[in-house]
């Protein structure tokens, strides 16, 4: 995201809310003139009604609940195996070359088109979307992790190096601190994408969950119903990632640190700083 | 002297660092030093012939364009790299790898930036496992030195460069090492930060009496800092001339100058004019 803030001023917020009601203006305004079927754009206000229905019956919070336990679990589990997985590959040159060639093969397959096969495997409960979760967080923890852990900076490795430290003390104070941006982007690429792939399994079959209820409100021509659970799923997305960004700030607090007297010599080190990724990584949250 | 080829004393020495210099007053001997460069591709003499002592408490400066090889020879000192060929005596101990009492200071502050000023100054007490609290007033005291105690808590991100550099530089002190070993220290600031930090790198210098081997591709920077400058010439790297400089100490950036300190830039100078001067 651009830095936008200083456009936040209390003008702009209230053209920001009048850009709201006529986005939503619009959208009633055409279901209702424009003769647009029901089925095919329900009005804005039948949306609303159909979020109020769902929310105040418990409907959504049950599924909802049954859908956030199945990401954050698939996540979790995924995050965990991918980092770990990282840190070996990155440590480990043998280990890297005979496991490099799998990973190759299963980041260019679509890993959602497994999503059927665990469904067999797994059954229509938990199980299997949390195992869709987990493998599609999996891959960008991974490759995260190892581009992390090999960017640690040269000159930094040489100073502990010369001061007659281990490998291992490279590791903990420096390649590990060096790695946590790119982790930090793995994590929230990997969120993003355990949501998908929860999703997209619940679709296929499940006994319970947004996915599932979503795909049960289109089977009867509820699409007024689809589009608040579209909603619900959206507001959890960003739910999911605000957190993780609250987290990320705690994590990677020397990267928002401002200058105290900026001279000639630290804008060159600022320049040749910000070539480096800050808080970027060999998969951006903008590619998902 | 015959316990130096004992492989066992040569570790034990360089795992706690001590050794007597006194006994000898060349505290560091590099003995006919190469090194070459090179794995698949065409082989790079960077270092031929290196013949070098340096005495304990002395500065001594490396002048050289780029690729002469006075990077090479600090990052062998450091033991970071070993030499093709030749030998290099700290002591009566044969150089085999890095030291704990060797500090370096590179060309760029090499902060860690989720540290503080004080948690980056005590890296090498952290590295070497070392009792921080035993050294926490002596990293005080060092930061103090260099002018920025109301910067101890701050992140490296919150200073300048000339102050991210002066971390650098008392960082490298904080373990009490007998040598200082310095990348072009000062080759990323301004013309003003640096002729400042020359001066405060000097008096430093008189405060903490270490060996100093001082890079630098800024010919008075080495004549006012150090008691011999060495200038090598590239391709291959070796030493074209040892020069002392004999002016009196405290050095002041007045002396720059002077005819005496033109004189010494000059027939430095002269090395490259043939090479097309320094780069």
């Amino acid at each position: 995201m651009p830095d936008l803030s200083s456009l936040d001023t209390l003008r702009n917020r209230i053209l920001s809310i009048l850009l709201l009601c006529l986005v939503l203006g619009i959208w009633q305004g055409s279901s209702m003139f424009l003769n647009i079927p029901a089925f095919i754009l329900p009005s804005a206000t039948a949306v609303a009604q159909g979020l109020w229905r769902g929310t105040t019956s418990g409907l959504y919070l049950h599924h909802g609940a049954v859908t956030l336990f199945e990401v954050l679990a698939g996540f979790a589990l995924g995050g965990v195996l991918g980092l770990a997985l990282g840190v070996a590959v990155a440590l480990n040159r043998r280990f890297a070359y005979f496991i490099y060639p799998y990973i190759i093969m299963f980041q260019s397959m679509p890993k959602v088109a497994l999503a059927p096969l665990f469904v067999l495997w797994f059954g229509l409960g938990v199980t299997s979307k949390i195992v869709t979760a987990a493998l599609v967080a999996f891959f960008p923890m991974m490759i995260n992790t190892i581009s992390g852990l090999n960017s640690a900076d040269k000159d930094r490795i040489d100073l502990i190096r010369s001061l007659g430290g281990s490998e291992r003390q490279v590791f903990t104070m420096l390649r590990f601190p060096s790695a946590l941006p790119f982790i930090m982007a793995g994590l929230e690429i990997g969120m993003a994408l355990a949501l998908i792939g929860t999703v997209v399994t619940e679709f296929l079959g499940a006994e319970a969950g947004l996915g599932m209820l979503m795909q049960s409100m289109n089977f009867v021509m509820d699409v007024a119903g689809s589009f608040s659970v579209l909603i619900i799923l959206a507001t959890v997305g960003l739910l999911l990632n605000q957190a993780l960004i609250m987290i990320r700030h705690r994590v990677l607090f020397w990267e928002r640190l401002g200058r105290a007297e900026p001279d000639l010599a630290s804008e060159e080190n600022f320049a040749a700083e910000s070539k480096r990724p800050r808080g970027g990584s060999a998969l951006s949250p903008s590619q998902k | 002297m015959a316990s130096l080829t004992g492989a066992s004393a040569t570790e034990a020495s360089s795992k706690n660092g001590q050794f007597d210099a006194s006994r000898s007053p060349d505290f560091i001997r590099i003995e006919n030093v190469g090194k070459l460069f090179g794995g698949r591709g065409p082989v790079v003499t960077a270092l031929q012939d290196i013949n070098l002592q340096i005495g304990l408490g002395e500065f001594v400066a490396v002048v050289g364009p780029s690729g002469c090889g006075k990077s090479t020879l600090l990052r062998t000192l450091a033991g970071l790299i070993p030499p093709s060929s030749g030998k290099v005596w700290f002591g009566d101990h044969r150089l085999e790898g890095p030291r704990h009492d060797i500090g370096v200071v590179f060309q760029s502050p090499v902060l860690f930036p989720w540290r503080t000023v004080l948690e980056n100054v005590l890296i090498p007490v952290d590295v070497q496992k070392l009792d921080r609290k035993k050294y926490l007033s002596r990293a005080r005291d060092l930061i103090d030195l260099v002018g920025l105690s109301e910067f101890e808590r701050r992140y490296p991100a919150e200073l300048s460069g000339g102050m991210q550099q002066r971390v650098g530089i008392v960082r490298a002190l904080v373990h009490d090492p007998a040598m200082l070993l310095m990348d072009e220290p000062f080759g990323a600031l301004d013309a003003m930060t640096r002729e400042h930090m020359n001066v405060e790198l000097q008096r430093l210098w008189t405060a903490q009496h270490k060996t100093i081997l001082f890079i630098t591709h800024s010919i008075p920077e080495a004549v006012f800092l150090a008691d011999r400058v060495v200038v090598m010439t590239p391709r291959p790297g070796r030493i074209a001339e040892v020069l002392d400089i004999d002016l009196p100490r405290e050095r002041t950036l007045d002396m720059m100058s002077t005819a005496p300190f033109g004189e010494y830039t000059r027939r430095i100078r002269a090395h490259f004019g043939s090479a097309g001067g320094m780069d």
